[in-house]
């Protein structure tokens, strides 16, 4: 763990010594707060769904975008410089490097969502808040976007070009994404593995307010299943 | 009684490696390298670029795995037990790739902490390292702002972080000038009066200045493994050069001969036969070596003596048209 923990460090000290945390932050509370509040003046509702539920063009949908950026130096750019094989000689387990890099990159993502909290604190004194499903909505965003960061992870260790792991990682991100609202124009048999593939169904579902665990083993193993391929492909040394 | 002596010549083996070989596609780089370096020895991998030094480094890191074979770290399988093996070892990969974005000082102290350098030891021994490497002045620097030489440095400088007991050093000295090399050619000997160093270069006074050892790689093969002064004939032994013309077998003629250590069989002329013989140290066998040909019925066309330099052996070593085995 307290190799994690170093390599988290390294890589969030990395994302702080550089313009990229300040821009997805930044970047992320403006763009998430503008699309929330003005579908919020528009039901005049003191309610957090909106931010919280997915949609063609909503904060999670942000997320889909910013998610592969925020990832896609992790390994990568290891292997484009050459410290790569600075990190594989020292000490450490694969798995280590490999969770140790995610961690950095949900806290990024975790810290840009507290700074969101501001919005539900605005909305409370406005009028009455429900905060279970405020409460409910976070814990969702933050698994959801746990899962996209995964796959970005696992784009970022198979290639040395970032470019590409940020295409590769957008694209998958976004096809789960999108599955969701394609479920309407496929056979009705496909349409519920359509919506169970989904990212987008899990988060609706936690939206509304109930922690199901089946939404959250949906994300924990699309995050950890995304991180052990991660790993493999880290520990296949040009064999 | 016969296993501890055993397991005490065992200790002494910092480093082995058994038949390594390694693919990259089509490309054999490594092919059957086989070495042992015994611990306090300071070995210099000598070869031309894209001989296959820097590949055979790799596998002993642990950062490549072998094709065929294995390497042993202090009797570690270095792919049977990975994170032990690489506690042991220091390593400065080729042209040092370090973390452009981290200062100095924060870079060593993430390595320290990977590396479990802790609490008390800790300060003290970076203050060492950044001592030795004369790292002082660069500390609050950014290391994407070091030149060459600072960068070597700081590379050395994580190598050393956790005292391993062997160092694994890829082209230390590339792309430095001549003062910077001086510089850390002292270094590395320093270092080398208390560990196992294994260092890699294409420059030939490189190893003569620092090394105990050499190891000439080409073409992926190890093609010689000997001391400078062996290598460059200065240990008191001569090397001869034979032409001779004949049906005997000449190369196990040549190698019975009285006062010949080895023989080296090279192209020759047509219808003759060239080698190579090196004498025992102090002898000049060129009165045997005449005296065996004629018994065995050989005409000799060339019989002198040669004052070989290291540079020539490297020459004739790693050109494949001499297609010398050692
Ligand atoms: N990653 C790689 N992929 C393909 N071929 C490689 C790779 N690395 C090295 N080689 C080839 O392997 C051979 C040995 O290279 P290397 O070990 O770097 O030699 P040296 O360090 O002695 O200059 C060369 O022919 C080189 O082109
Ligand atoms: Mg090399």
């Amino acid at each position: 763990m307290r190799n994690v923990l170093a390599v988290a460090r390294r890589e969030l000290s990395a994302y702080f010594n550089s313009p990229v945390a300040y821009i997805v932050i930044v970047t992320f509370l403006a763009v998430a707060g503008w699309m929330y509040f003005s579908t919020l003046f528009l039901f005049g509702r003191a309610d957090m769904r909106p931010f919280f539920q997915p949609s063609p063009f909503s904060p999670a949908m942000l997320l889909v975008i910013l998610a592969p950026a925020i990832t896609m130096r992790l390994i990568a750019e290891e292997r484009k410089s050459g410290t790569i094989e600075l990190l594989l000689t020292m000490p450490m387990q694969d798995w280590e490097i490999i969770f140790g890099k995610f961690l950095a990159a949900l806290a990024l993502v975790a810290v840009g969502l507290l700074l969101t909290f501001a919005y539900p604190l605005t909305v409370s004194s406005l009028g009455e808040l429900d905060w279970g499903p405020v409460i409910a909505g976070y814990v969702g965003m933050l698994l959801f976007a746990a899962s996209l960061l995964a796959i970005g992870v696992l784009c970022s260790t198979v290639t040395e070009n970032q470019i590409v792991a940020f295409i590769v990682a957008f694209l998958v991100s976004g096809f789960l994404y999108y599955v969701y609202w394609l479920r309407f124009f496929v056979p009705p048999l496909l349409s519920p593995i359509f919506e169970f593939l989904s990212v987008s169904f899990h988060l609706d579902n936690l939206s509304r307010g109930v922690i199901d665990s089946r939404d959250v083993v949906y994300y924990l193993s699309l995050t950890f299943g995304a991180l052990l391929l991660a790993t493999q492909a880290l520990g296949r040394r040009h064999a | 009684m016969l296993g501890k002596v055993v397991s005490m010549v065992e200790s002494q083996v910092m480093v082995e490696a058994r038949s390594l070989r390694k693919d990259y596609g089509s490309t054999l780089a490594v092919d059957d390298v086989s070495f042992q370096v015994s611990r306090g020895e300071v070995v210099g991998f000598l070869g031309p670029n894209g001989a296959g030094k820097s590949t055979t480094m790799k596998m002993l890191t642990g950062y490549l795995s072998p094709t065929a074979g294995s390497a042993y770290v202090g009797g570690l399988d270095v792919a049977a037990d990975p994170i032990a093996a690489k506690t042991k070892i220091g390593y400065l990969p080729e042209s040092a790739p370090l973390y452009d974005d981290m200062m100095v000082a924060e870079f060593l102290r993430y390595v320290a902490d990977i590396r479990r350098v802790d609490g008390a030891t800790r300060r003290e021994r970076l203050e060492t390292i950044c001592g030795r490497c004369g790292l002082n002045d660069v500390l609050g620097k950014n290391v994407g702002q070091l030149s060459k030489g600072y960068r070597q440095r700081v590379g050395l400088a994580q190598a050393m972080v956790h005292d391993p007991d062997l160092l694994i050093l890829d082209e230390p000295t590339s792309g430095l000038d001549p003062n910077q090399i001086v510089e850390i050619r002292a270094l590395i000997r320093e270092l080398g009066s208390e560990k196992t160093v294994i260092l890699s270069t294409h420059i030939l006074p490189e190893v003569q200045a620092s090394c105990d050892r050499i190891i000439i790689i080409s073409g992926g093969k190890l093609v010689a493994d000997a001391s400078p002064e062996m290598l460059s004939g200065g240990d008191g032994a001569s090397v001869v050069r034979v032409s001779v013309k004949g049906d005997a077998p000449a190369e196990s003629i040549f190698a019975g001969v009285a006062g010949v250590r080895d023989v080296t069989v090279l192209g020759g002329e047509p219808g003759g036969q060239a080698f190579r013989l090196r004498s025992v140290s102090g002898e000049d066998p060129r009165e045997a070596i005449f005296r065996a040909a004629v018994d065995n019925g050989l005409v000799l066309l060339d019989l002198h003596r040669e004052q070989v330099s290291l540079e020539e052996t490297f020459r004739q070593l790693t050109t494949t048209e001499d297609g010398a085995h050692a």
